[in-house]
């Protein structure tokens, strides 16, 4: 009977990613891709693994989609350019190699579950995820924190040279209707707690850093779609503090494990959890921050109010 | 059969929805959406290896989950900047030979 | 007790089902945007509620009952307010449409 809901939940996905590729219309397109999303992190909940399914939903799908979504609404509907039937072969050719090789899959499967589970405890975190990606795999979050900024840079650099000091363009072309303003005073509160929640939960619970900045900041942006927080500016020396927080307070960290515990992002002993918290709350407010600014985009001139 | 492997296809499938969306998208958008969703398939073939990775008391592999969770923001880095790209190409097409 | 229990959520959850079986249907069939935003707010949300109260009863405990119901009001308000700035936005697009058909005889 599972089976069976996981096959139909896999056959749903597959065709919400076709309807994606396939829509005629760049908003139909878009649309189709974060329900796909949607029924991609339901997948994910399937697969036991309800941080990736978080992560999905919030950032692959929703703040993807905000982005997508502001693109495709000036774009005019393209038609599909190549050969469709070379294009159709090539893909199905590609899918039944990819299910071959999963069907060949060692038996049993290697894993580093074990190694996970017997080093979690001296980190003082509950939440195997949350320990790969903070203690024994924290270079690769260091990079990543670096990444998201240096995608924001490079949003930032296509500003036209007068203006990129100022502010982003305005979510909404003129004033905000009445019942997103009162979404955002009812929801913008209760979204902020249920992010800090993911953040304080994701040390023993599924949540964690990127599921909790995800939420904060669709309640920043839900908040700016209203009108109730100015755009912020570019040359705001505290945003770009905020933005600097995670990424350069991860590096402290792992330049004080050469001084506490004899090696680069190791954490001193007895202090791991704490060390780790206030390291994720400096990512988890850089991640928001960031999100927010690129989904805004370029700044856009000085005039906006 | 398990459910690990069927997501495991499932992914295969998304790879090849993917490919075909990128191979026929007659604009950028469509090219952006096709490389998210082929990027898509590949992690959940990976979320299902790590779904048969199962053990030691826990019902999945921790590290891949936590790659695919850095994957999957790294792809939005990518896209969000493909996006810019994109408005920034047909502001400059729209206004054509008045840009200084 | 637990046998009565298990025949309330069935009995719920499978009329919240239909709800949303219904909305679907709707979203798919009717003509333009208005109908199709009556049909799924009225629809899901009814089925949302009916589904919550069926898995109320299987609830492990009090605090996981209260997230589910939390859950359902959250859904409520966004879906009453986004149906709102849809509905808001069809008319507003409709409008632009007809004028720009006034315009070009």
């Amino acid at each position: 009977m599972s089976l069976v809901f996981d096959a139909l939940a896999g056959l749903l996905v597959a065709g919400a990613a076709l309807a994606a590729v396939t829509a005629a219309a760049p908003r139909a397109a878009v649309i189709a891709f974060m329900g796909y999303g949607v029924l991609l992190g339901l997948a994910w909940a399937r697969l036991a693994a309800p941080d990736v399914a978080l992560t999905e939903i919030a950032i692959g799908s929703g703040i993807s989609g905000i982005v997508l979504l502001r693109a495709a609404a000036g774009l005019p509907a393209v038609p599909p350019a190549a050969n469709r039937a070379l294009a159709a072969a090539i893909s199905v050719a590609v899918a039944l190699g990819l299910a071959a090789l999963v069907l060949a899959l060692p038996e049993p499967a290697p894993s580093r579950a074990a190694d996970a589970a017997a080093a979690l405890p001296a980190t003082g975190l509950g939440n195997p995820v949350t320990g790969v990606l903070l203690a024994f795999r924290a270079l690769d979050t260091l990079l990543e924190k670096i990444v998201l900024l240096l995608a924001l840079v490079g949003v930032w650099a296509l500003a036209r040279d007068p203006l990129w000091r100022g502010r982003p363009e305005p979510l909404f072309a003129g004033a905000a209707p009445a019942p997103s303003a009162f979404l955002a005073r009812v929801l913008v509160p209760i979204g902020v707690l249920v992010g800090a929640y993911l953040l304080w939960a994701g040390a023993d619970a599924p949540g964690g850093a990127f599921q909790s900045g995800a939420t904060l900041a669709a309640m920043g942006l839900l908040a700016l779609m209203a009108g109730l927080a100015p755009l912020p500016r570019a040359d705001d020396r505290r945003l770009r503090l905020v933005l600097l927080a995670g990424p350069f307070g991860l590096l402290a960290a792992g330049f004080l494990g050469w001084a506490t515990a004899g090696a680069f992002l190791a954490f001193p002993p007895g202090f791991e959890k704490p060390v780790i918290k206030i390291v994720e709350i400096a990512i988890t407010a850089s991640i928001a921050l960031t999100l927010i600014l690129v989904v805004l985009g370029p700044p856009a001139g000085e005039e906006r109010p | 059969m398990s459910d690990a492997m069927l997501y495991a296809l499932a992914g295969a499938m998304l790879a090849g929805c993917g490919t075909y969306g990128l191979l026929t998208a007659g604009g950028a958008l469509g090219r952006i959406l096709g490389f998210n969703i082929l990027g898509g398939g590949v992690f959940l073939i990976f979320g299902a290896v790590a779904r048969r990775g199962a053990g030691a008391g826990l019902a999945a592999d921790p590290v891949p989950q936590a790659l695919v969770i850095t994957g999957i923001v790294v792809a939005f880095c990518a896209t969000a900047l493909a996006v810019a790209l994109l408005l920034r190409l047909k502001a400059a097409d729209g206004a054509g030979e008045e840009e200084p | 007790m637990s046998l009565l229990l298990d025949a309330v959520t069935l009995l719920l959850v499978s009329a919240g089902v239909l709800f949303f079986a219904a909305g679907t249907l709707g979203l798919l069939r009717l003509p333009d945007p208005l109908t199709r935003i009556h049909a799924l707010t009225k629809a899901d949300n009814v089925g949302l509620a009916l589904i919550v109260l069926g898995l109320l009863p299987q609830a492990g405990s009090v605090m996981a009952g209260v997230k589910m119901i939390a859950v359902w009001a959250l859904a409520q308000i966004a879906s009453g307010a986004v149906s709102q700035v849809l509905a808001e936005a069809a008319t507003l697009e409709a409008q632009i449409e007809a004028t720009a058909r006034e315009k070009r005889p």
